[in-house]
């Protein structure tokens, strides 16, 4: 086929020989014709079910429209030069993967393992910069340190000082010298437990949600029914704990793509809008099956954070401007904690996230509750809260943090502990 | 009598070696463990000079900073701020919110004698 090997590029090609408007081949294809314009300008990857009923709208075999491994490839090394900011020869990168696949591959594995690792780094600077074990930790150790630097000063240098005081500041001296002592210990023993194999810069939830982005939280194979694909991809993932993770978590999404298929899906959407109620009684599922499929759409941007019965964050999927805290608890002020404490009820709300900038969100919260084993045993809360942006208008937002520790908001009823940063003070 | 300063600090160790080391030069030291109290402390004792932490229970220092800085009788009131973050940003948010001088844990015990007797002119 003359032109471009990638799938979307085909496909606007095919379009526009056959006189079709992107709405209609959108439409009768069951898609938005937003979506369409994503696929199109290859920004979005069709595999599977959307590529056949592009093909069959279009009155063709689904291989003469599809990429195939090597616009996989090319995708990829064209993502490689963007990230790169390089002058490469763009017009030559078919050309390239074609003459050399093997040295294509390999730039393309790298720029994947390249932004897998600038993940790590920006997980550990924020470790390093919002960890509260290890920010208070050292918090205690200085404070410790100046307490036996200040009182060692005065007795050092005080000559008449009176035995009473003198007793009384050697007695705060050795308590001061004890406290510093455990302190130092504290943060010798979490330092060495940070340089563990497996355990070090990031945590297992943090691999697979690197891993996810690196996707662009889109796992085309899911869509397409073939999960096992992606077994060698997880295996690459740096600790056995993030393999299990992601293993559950494909695992998840392959039961969510069956129960939602992504053309149906759309096609609900369109029709309902991304009301989760009125999607979730169209497919007759679970509401927190729409929540993560809503969150997973190519195209839309919605975040999506998931928590246990604890309230412990689970899994997050960001969105810019909404802190989620990656160690610690998050701001107890959260719709999905309201919803955690009403489950099976629907929780709407405005909220507006403190910050330099506040911005405002709307969000939707659900809380679902399972029943583990028999009747009568183990009952599991799982909240979830789905994310977008949204002005509100002259509405009332609900005033929300990330958490405690760097969250600025004065008078605030929930808080929990003092604010380290300056933003609104 | 000498110049009255108001210590709000938590660790009652640091609390006391302060004191000590203020008092023995000549200075009239009140202490406060609560954040919350200061503003109203400050109102009632008019201090000369506040020194306070910046991580202190029931009100941050910076928010103290900012609620003194916004009031008619203390915006410039001297303050010095000791904490145990010393990074650049820590600093330039304390610089901001309207601290006179930041003073970083630990401290020599003559360093904090020199800067309070500066900040009020001795």
């Amino acid at each position: 086929m003359p032109g471009t090997a990638l799938t979307g590029s085909r496909i606007r090609e095919q379009r526009s020989q056959q006189g079709l408007r992107q709405a209609d081949l959108a439409l009768q294809a069951g898609i938005s014709a937003s979506y369409l314009n994503l696929i199109e300008h290859n920004r979005r990857r069709v595999t599977g079910d959307v590529l056949a009923r592009l093909a069959q709208a279009l009155g063709l075999a689904v291989d003469v429209l599809e990429a195939g491994a090597q616009g996989a490839l090319v995708e990829d090394l064209r993502s490689a030069a963007a990230a790169a900011d390089s002058d490469v020869e763009l017009d030559r990168l078919e050309e390239f993967a074609g003459r050399y696949p093997g040295w294509a591959g390999l730039v393309a594995a790298q720029y994947r393992r390249g932004a897998v690792l600038e993940r790590s780094v920006e997980a550990l600077n924020d470790r390093m910069t919002h960890d509260p074990h290890l920010s208070a930790t050292l918090h205690e150790v200085l404070s410790a340190l100046s307490s036996v630097r200040a009182t060692a000063g005065i007795l050092a240098e005080t000559e008449d000082l009176e035995a009473g005081q003198r007793a009384r500041f050697q007695g705060n001296l050795q308590q001061d010298a004890e406290r510093l002592a455990v302190s130092a210990g504290a943060l010798v023993a979490y330092l060495d437990g940070s340089e563990r194999p497996n355990e070090g810069t990031t945590a297992p939830q943090e691999e697979l949600e690197a891993w996810l982005a690196v996707w662009g939280w889109h796992l085309g194979d899911v869509e397409a029914g073939n999960a096992t694909a992606l077994e060698a991809e997880i295996l690459g993932l740096p600790s056995p704990g993030a393999r299990v993770l992601a293993r559950a978590w494909v695992g998840q999404a392959v039961r969510d793509a069956k129960a939602l298929p992504l053309a149906a899906f759309l096609a609900a959407l369109v029709e309902f809008g991304p009301d989760p109620a009125l999607l979730a009684q169209r497919f007759q599922v679970g509401m927190l099956v729409v929540f993560r499929r809503l969150a997973m759409l190519p195209g839309f941007r919605f975040g999506l954070v998931v928590c246990d019965g604890s309230g412990t964050v689970t899994y997050r999927k960001p969105i810019d401007g909404f802190m989620v805290p990656r160690f610690g608890a998050a701001c107890p002020l959260w719709p999905i904690y309201t919803a955690l404490s009403r489950p099976m009820s629907a929780v709407s709300a405005l909220v507006e996230m403190a910050g330099r900038v506040p911005q405002r969100f709307g969000v939707r919260a659900f809380c679902q509750v399972t029943q583990a084993g028999e009747f009568g045993g183990m009952e599991l809360r799982e909240a979830a809260m789905l994310i977008w942006p949204e002005a509100g208008g002259d509405a009332t937002a609900l005033a929300v943090g990330s958490t405690c520790r760097v969250c600025a908001r004065g008078g605030c009823a929930a808080r929990r502990e003092p604010s380290i940063l300056a933003e609104g003070v | 009598m000498g110049q009255h300063v108001l210590l709000i600090e938590d660790e009652p160790n640091i609390a006391e070696a302060i004191r000590f080391v203020l008092a023995r030069d000549g200075w009239q030291v009140s202490v406060l463990a609560d954040g919350a109290l200061a503003v109203a402390e400050v109102s009632r004792l008019r201090p000369d000079l506040v020194i306070l932490d910046l991580m202190l229970p029931g009100k941050s220092g910076l928010e103290i900073v900012a609620q003194l800085r916004a009031a008619p009788g203390t915006q410039s009131l001297p303050v010095m701020m000791l904490t145990a973050k010393g990074l650049a940003r820590d600093r330039d948010a304390a610089l901001a919110a309207g601290v006179s001088v930041f003073i970083t844990k630990p401290f020599a015990n003559a360093d904090i004698v020199a800067q309070a007797r500066a900040m009020v002119g001795l």
